[in-house]
């Protein structure tokens, strides 16, 4: 599904990305993980295509990425979640899902202005699939409400359906979990598992470690821009290397 | 649904329209009309402006220059004398094709210019392929850049129909001829054609305000929005923001030049302040007042206070005004003069619930 | 060419354009304490000039420009005060607005106590026709007095940034505003202080530009979109780079009028600034990584 080669970003004399490869099976859940500023988001960032890898290969499909712009990488089927949720202030949260209705529909602006017939029975079918969204991932209820004024949790959600508009083949999260309490994480792993049994395949940055645990099939460890490890979770978990930089670390921040 | 309550503020409009003519024409005061009649194709570049800053999220500070493109290419072309170049191959092609005009100065000479209808189309065409290749590398700035980038395209055209003889210089363009839209409908002037002329602007307002209207509402207009809310955001569910940027700054030129060539019809001149940065600002003034995303406030300020400013109820504090309401606007009521009062009201019914 | 034109041309291009740096930086001190670009820039100027030539009536020259350049301060100041000071965290589009209407009112302020004449102070040295042999060409004295004061202002400018502590909390506040107030520097008076700042340097600029370039209610914008495109040119808050970008424009345009009629002379300017805008928006002499880093 998705394949990165020796990817690499400098920002300035900083190393970002330092060399990382990996790749990401169809129908799979895998986890990048890493202490902060091991490179993590800017990773993700290179693939959404937000940001230019400064050298490597990333394909998507079979198809070389970089260099593209992050609405033809989202038209190929690749779409995203943020850490810091960018919902459309001002729109309710059908509209926001219905947002995400637009590679798979075509009205263009001449048809619009004019309000063609075809374009209002478009128009009516995203309202229609928009709704289907936000009854599975259980929101139903605030489709009218403006989706910036919901509770966190919710936000949440609602940016995921808008992801999943967009009928993606690849969902990328950044920390779905974040800033959400015990019971809504556990909601969300529910949420990531049935995406997956949906066909999607799903990649995530995560710092919830239980939540990365529970649900991935793989896992990758950044540190220092730098992949240190790629395994399934239970030997990760046993991986001294990670202990050392990553788990370690956490239980001496807890202790 | 929502295509009632789409379209239902506008058949008010209209009906407000026809009382307003009636009520003038019944108590002899048409020469309102004129006045609202210009206001209406100002609204049009205002409404035109409204889509692409309060919806776009994207700041125009060179919209008179769309303007002026449409108004002074319309008066040039259809006033200018063409015999010279007569005999040139394309001026017979299109004499052939009847789109040229033969008729007599005041002193007998023959003179020769385009019909208004190619000259209108050639104005707009002009104004949409400049704003096509200005747009692209324009719309790639963000907040001051971009602002200084239409502001220097503004002074641009300013400076050329300032200092172009074709473009008459500081003195304008007068003489300008009606427009015969068809038989029996003319743009001009003549104080005969004030109810007829009334008519044209506000149709053409009401008809660009429906399809600005419907606009928002579809799946460009939410691909709109969302670039305002978060580029980065759009660009991740597939929005083509580059190109749905473009084609917006594309279309509200379009509004802007086909209200510079008309008016400058109905007015029988143009002149350069109507390229003046002073104007492009005044623009955005009225789409700030009206509430930046509300193509209905934009609407409505932009009659009023257009209609006041022509009116000369401002008098020589004209800019003054503009300049006080943009600075009170953006420091008071950012989202509009209208949402400033129906927060009030709505505090004020509220019953004071203390627990 | 002959040598003495050239020289001629040199000296106007280097006048304007070391008045250029110095209306960008006025907008790069502002721009560095707040992220704003001041719109009204270029008033600063007019009302310097304008000032001077009505308190000349009253008073000897100098004290009629160190009383111009007080009085603009205090406008400085109190546009600060009353329009930004209050104001949180307001969006760019919602400051580039704002700033704009203050200059129209600067504007139509002095239109309606000075009217639309041209007006101008007298050469400070002899007249107009006063001049002195430089490189075997005749300059007037002002051209010298012009680019004398800039340069003076520049080399304060970078001595009170670099070696006093008040520069230094300026640009405490220029790199990073939190870490500024959490180290207890007052940012809103810093932000106050920048605006009186550049109001002082961009009135004694307009002063003693005067006799030259003469003082009209409306001279603001044209100055202020030329001080933008050096700004740019050098770079967003980089004042020395401003210096460079700003004698760079002004000797372009000086010689743009020996092959384009004067009234394209602004559009040069202008044409220059979208050419940047559109290939390096972080200046000739910035870096594209370090734009990327501040808010547009």
């Amino acid at each position: 599904m998705l394949e990165l080669y020796s990817v690499h970003k400098y920002f300035g004399g900083l190393h970002a990305v330092d060399g990382v490869s990996f790749r990401v099976a169809p129908g799979s859940i895998k986890a990048l993980i890493g202490p902060n500023g091991a490179g993590k988001t800017t990773l993700f960032n290179l693939i959404a295509g937000v940001l230019p890898v400064s050298s490597g290969n990333i394909t998507f499909k079979g198809r070389q990425i970089q260099g593209f712009k992050p609405h033809r990488i989202a038209a190929l089927g690749m779409s995203r979640t943020f850490q810091n949720i960018k919902l459309c202030h001002g729109m309710t949260a059908l509209e926001n899902v219905m947002l995400g209705r637009h590679i798979r529909s075509s009205a263009g602006l001449l048809a619009a202005m004019l309000n063609l017939p075809r374009t209002w029975r478009e128009e009516r079918d995203i309202r229609h699939r928009a709704m289907e969204l936000l009854e599975l991932l259980g929101i139903a209820e605030f489709a009218e409400v403006e989706a910036t004024s919901l509770a966190f949790g919710q936000q949440r959600a609602v940016e995921m359906a808008r992801a999943l508009a967009t009928e993606p083949e690849l969902l990328l999260l950044d920390e779905p979990a974040s800033g959400l309490n015990i019971y809504e994480t556990a909601e969300v792993a529910r949420l990531i598992t049935r995406i997956r049994d949906m066909g999607i395949t799903v990649l995530l940055v995560e710092h919830d470690m239980s939540l990365v645990m529970d649900i991935s099939d793989e896992i990758v460890v950044l540190s220092f821009g730098a992949k240190i490890a790629e395994d399934r979770p239970e030997a990760i978990q046993k991986n001294p290397e990670v202990i050392r930089t990553y788990l370690g670390e956490t239980e001496e921040a807890s202790a | 649904m929502g295509l009632r309550r789409r379209y239902l503020p506008l058949a008010g409009l209209l009906a407000a329209v026809i009382g307003v003519q009636l009520a003038a024409s019944a108590t002899n005061s048409t020469f309102y009309l004129t006045q609202l009649t210009m206001a209406a194709y100002y609204c049009l570049v205002i409404i035109g402006l409204c889509l692409l800053m309060g919806y776009a999220g994207q700041i125009s500070l060179g919209h008179a220059g769309f303007f002026a493109i449409g108004g002074y290419l319309s008066a040039a072309l259809t006033s200018h004398n063409f015999t010279a170049v007569s005999d040139t191959l394309l001026m017979r092609t299109l004499d052939r094709a009847g789109l040229l005009l033969h008729h007599q100065s005041l002193y007998g000479d023959s003179l020769l210019s385009l019909q208004p209808w190619l000259a209108f189309f050639i104005a707009i065409g002009v104004a949409v392929l400049i704003a096509f290749v200005l747009g692209i590398p324009v719309l790639k700035l963000k907040g001051h850049y971009l602002a200084m980038a239409t502001l220097g395209f503004g002074i641009i055209i300013y400076r050329i129909v300032l200092a172009a003889e074709f473009f008459g210089e500081a003195d304008g363009i007068s003489e300008v001829p009606p427009f015969q839209l068809m038989p029996g409908l003319a743009v001009s002037g003549d104080f005969s054609a004030r109810v007829q002329n009334y008519y044209i602007a506000w149709a053409l307002l009401l008809f660009g305000l429906l399809l600005l209207l419907n606009l928002i509402n579809s799946r460009m207009g939410r691909a709109l929005r969302a670039i305002h809310g978060s580029e980065e955001a759009a660009e991740a569910i597939g929005i083509n923001t580059a190109r749905a940027k473009l084609y917006t700054f594309v279309i509200s030129a379009a509004f802007a030049a086909v209200a510079g060539s008309l008016l400058t019809h109905f007015n029988g001149g143009i002149g350069p302040s109507e390229a003046s940065v002073m104007k492009s600002v005044r623009y955005v003034a009225i789409v700030a007042v009206g509430g930046m995303a509300n193509l209905w406030g934009a609407m409505a300020m932009g009659i009023i206070l257009n209609f006041m400013s022509l009116r000369g109820m401002f008098g020589s504090y004209d800019d003054a005004v503009f300049g006080g309401v943009l600075l009170l606007i953006m420091l008071f009521a950012p989202q509009g003069i209208l949402s400033l009062r129906l927060k009030n009201i709505l505090w004020a019914k509220r019953p004071m619930t203390g627990k | 060419m002959e040598f003495s034109l050239f020289l001629q041309y040199l000296f106007a291009g280097i006048t304007y354009g070391i008045i250029y740096a110095i209306v960008a930086i006025g907008f790069n001190i502002i721009y560095n304490t707040t992220g704003i670009i001041n719109f009204a820039q270029g008033e600063f100027l007019m009302l310097g000039g304008m000032i001077s030539i009505s308190l000349l009536q009253v008073m000897p020259l100098p004290l009629a420009i160190a009383a111009a350049v007080a009085i603009t301060m205090v406008v400085g100041a109190l546009i600060q005060m009353v329009f930004i000071r209050w104001i949180e965290n307001p969006s760019v589009l919602r400051m580039v607005i704002i700033t704009i209407g203050i200059s129209i009112l600067i504007r139509e302020a002095a239109l309606h106590i000075w009217g639309e004449s041209v007006r101008t102070l007298p050469y400070f040295i002899g007249s107009s026709v006063t001049a002195v042999t430089l490189f075997g060409t005749r300059i007037s004295p002002q051209v010298l007095i012009v680019i004398g004061t800039c340069s003076i202002m520049v080399l304060f400018l970078s001595i009170f940034f670099r070696y006093t502590s008040l520069g230094r909390e300026m640009r405490a506040c220029a790199a990073n505003r939190r870490a500024a107030t959490l180290c207890g520097i007052n940012v809103k008076n810093m932000v106050t202080f920048s605006f009186m700042l550049s109001a002082g340097i961009g009135a004694l600029a307009g002063a003693v530009m005067s006799p030259i370039t003469y003082s009209q209610y409306d001279n603001g914008t044209g100055l202020a979109i030329k001080g933008f495109t050096v700004a740019i040119l050098g770079g967003l808050g980089n004042s020395l780079a401003a210096v460079a970008a700003g004698l760079f424009l002004g000797i372009i345009e000086a010689f743009s009028i020996t092959i384009l009629p004067l009234a394209f002379q602004d559009a040069v300017a202008i044409a220059i600034l979208l050419l940047i805008l559109f290939i390096r928006p972080h200046g000739l002499f910035g870096s594209s990584e370090a734009a990327r880093l501040k808010e547009f």
